[in-house]
């Protein structure tokens, strides 16, 4: 395990390599931030939470995570690097691991830089603090889902640009999958008992739950599963197509 | 040692290597010879580990490339057709990665970083992204990457591609260097490179080794093997003597080529026809500017046997 920090180092590295990490995480921030004022009314509520703030967190990260995990395994495969790589001792674990948390610590880096929002709710009222954090470790594990659904879609393919609409696709069904927009596709024919467990499968409901506050183990057991499940697919599907 | 057995590798429609079985001992440079498509980086890469064989056994140095795959891969140093790297590192940034993949440290870790370093020549562009290097760099930072274990075995997928003269003589210097005490398996297209490295050559086509030989051993092969070479001084005097060479009884053909006025006599089997043509030449008075005895063409014997 020692080779995923080695890993995980390099490509947190060649993130700031490029222009690429500083465009993103200032769309992040000016998005995150033009939701909050424009869309979530934090003024006008005259209330002292980021309510309006987590609550654009799903729909910028549907977007913007896609973006990050595009280039995962997609464009190693296009430049032909993956075979440098895959030939170093290191087994495919290390490497999808590595690639992984150099993701979520990016993601995290630019979660991070929206603490002028939490100093400003501070100055102006007294907000629960408690709950603001558990909200940010809400959006954490959110990101961390989206990231591994991502490079488990960016492993599927040598093109990034498919790679990031079916990181869109695929993260934009298990948002949804507690509600009618997905549902209505199993109504038909599937029985209640998998229309309960897809429903349960839902990004926005397991968020939305710790983002009132309420840190559940099995919100967070959701997300680590959900998490190790989509890497656990990317290393299986990196072993059947690693070299096509 | 690198050994396979029936290695075997089916695609979809196409069988890519086909039962290939061959041995390479340490001390000896084989060059895997073939046409494009042949089979030879599908093979390269059941070496290294990135391609999964559809059947049949490769190993490195005794360990099985399924079974033992990193014990496999830390034995051996793989450059990758086309050299392919991170081209947003420095040159200094990938090789630090490379060696702390292969989990060089301490001392050994900033020796060997000098040692690639120096014998690659890379000091000039350490600081410069790979991607803003020429292809020779490239190539030579992809070398440096393969080597800096210090492995027991190289296999290296064409490492002179794109490379100009000099750069070509350098690397072929740095693998005969590297060559005694070391396993090397290279792929080539290039003939010339076969006699300049390789103590032994496999011709690979249609996924199978057609033939598996020292460079002089496929060079004997060819119908050129002992064949005499005149070039005349002027056209005139090889119209002339074209009907007295064709005469002689251990010829078995002539083969004439008017542009540079040169004669080529082709033995019967077996035949050793240098002392008949000199005689010949001398009793005639004819004017040569070269008389040579050829050992054989690879070119042709390739061309033959691939086709």
């Amino acid at each position: 395990m020692h080779n995923v920090g080695i890993i995980l180092r390099r490509e947190l590295a060649s993130y700031f390599a490029t222009p690429l990490a500083y465009i993103f995480i200032l769309i992040f921030l000016v998005l995150a931030n033009a939701f909050t004022f424009y869309l979530g009314g934090f003024y006008e509520r005259g209330q002292a939470d980021l309510d309006p703030f987590f609550t654009f967190h799903p729909w910028l990260y549907l977007f913007l995570i896609p973006a990050v995990s595009m280039k995962l395994w997609a464009e190693e495969r296009k430049s032909g690097s993956i075979e440098l790589l895959m030939t170093q001792p290191v087994t495919l674990l290390e490497a999808v691991l590595g690639k992984f948390f150099a993701a979520w610590i990016f993601t995290a880096l630019a979660l991070a830089l929206t603490f002028p929002l939490w100093i400003t709710v501070n100055y102006l009222g007294r907000p629960d603090n408690g709950a603001i954090l558990a909200a940010y470790l809400g959006s954490l594990m959110l990101a961390g889902g989206f990231l591994a659904i991502g490079s488990c879609m960016s492993a599927l393919t040598r093109n990034p640009v498919v790679a990031f609409i079916l990181g869109v696709v695929a993260s934009f069904a298990f948002l949804l999958a507690g509600f009618p927009l997905v549902l209505d596709a199993f109504r038909a024919w599937a029985p209640q008992p998998l229309l309960d467990a897809i429903a349960s499968l839902s990004l926005l409901t397991h968020f939305e739950s710790i983002q009132k506050g309420v840190i559940d183990l099995r919100d967070l057991l959701y997300f680590a599963m959900l998490i190790a499940f989509f890497l656990y697919a990317t290393v299986v599907a990196l072993d059947l197509r690693k070299a096509d | 040692m690198i050994k396979t057995e029936h290695l075997t590798k089916k695609y979809e429609s196409l069988t890519a290597v086909d039962d290939v079985t061959f041995q390479v001992g340490p001390g000896e440079v084989l060059g895997f010879l073939g046409p494009n498509g042949a089979g030879k980086t599908t093979t390269m890469r059941m070496l290294a580990g990135f391609v999964t064989p559809t059947s049949g056994r490769a190993s490195i140095c005794g360990h099985d490339v399924e079974t033992a795959p990193l014990l496999a891969k830390a034995s051996l140093g793989y450059l990758p057709e086309g050299a392919p790297s991170y081209g947003e590192m420095t040159v200094r940034g990938f090789l630090a990665f490379i060696a702390d993949l292969r989990a060089l440290s301490g001392e050994r870790r900033a020796a060997r970083l000098r040692h690639v370093i120096e014998h690659l020549e890379l000091g000039p562009v350490l600081n410069q992204t790979i991607e803003t290097l020429s292809k020779g760099f490239r190539r030579r930072v992809g070398l440096a990457q393969a080597i800096i274990h210090d492995p027991p075995v190289l296999i290296l997928d064409e490492p002179t591609d794109g490379l100009d003269p000099n750069q070509k003589h350098e690397v072929r210097t740095l693998i005969n260097d590297m060559a005694r005490d070391k396993i090397i398996v290279i792929s080539t297209h290039i003939l010339e490179e076969v006699d300049a490295v390789c103590t032994r050559a496999a011709i690979i086509a249609r996924g199978r080794i057609v033939a598996d030989d020292t460079p002089a051993g496929l060079a004997a092969r060819s119908r050129y093997h002992n064949a005499v070479s005149m070039q005349f001084a002027a056209p005139a005097s090889l119209a002339a003597a074209r009907g007295a060479v064709a005469a002689l009884p251990v010829v078995a053909a002539v083969e004439v080529s008017e542009r540079d006025a040169r004669l080529t006599a082709l033995p019967r089997a077996g035949a050793n026809i240098l002392p008949a043509v000199a005689e010949l030449a001398a009793r005639q008075g004819l004017k040569l500017q070269e008389l040579h005895l050829e050992s054989g063409r690879l070119d042709e014997v390739f061309r033959t046997i691939t086709a």
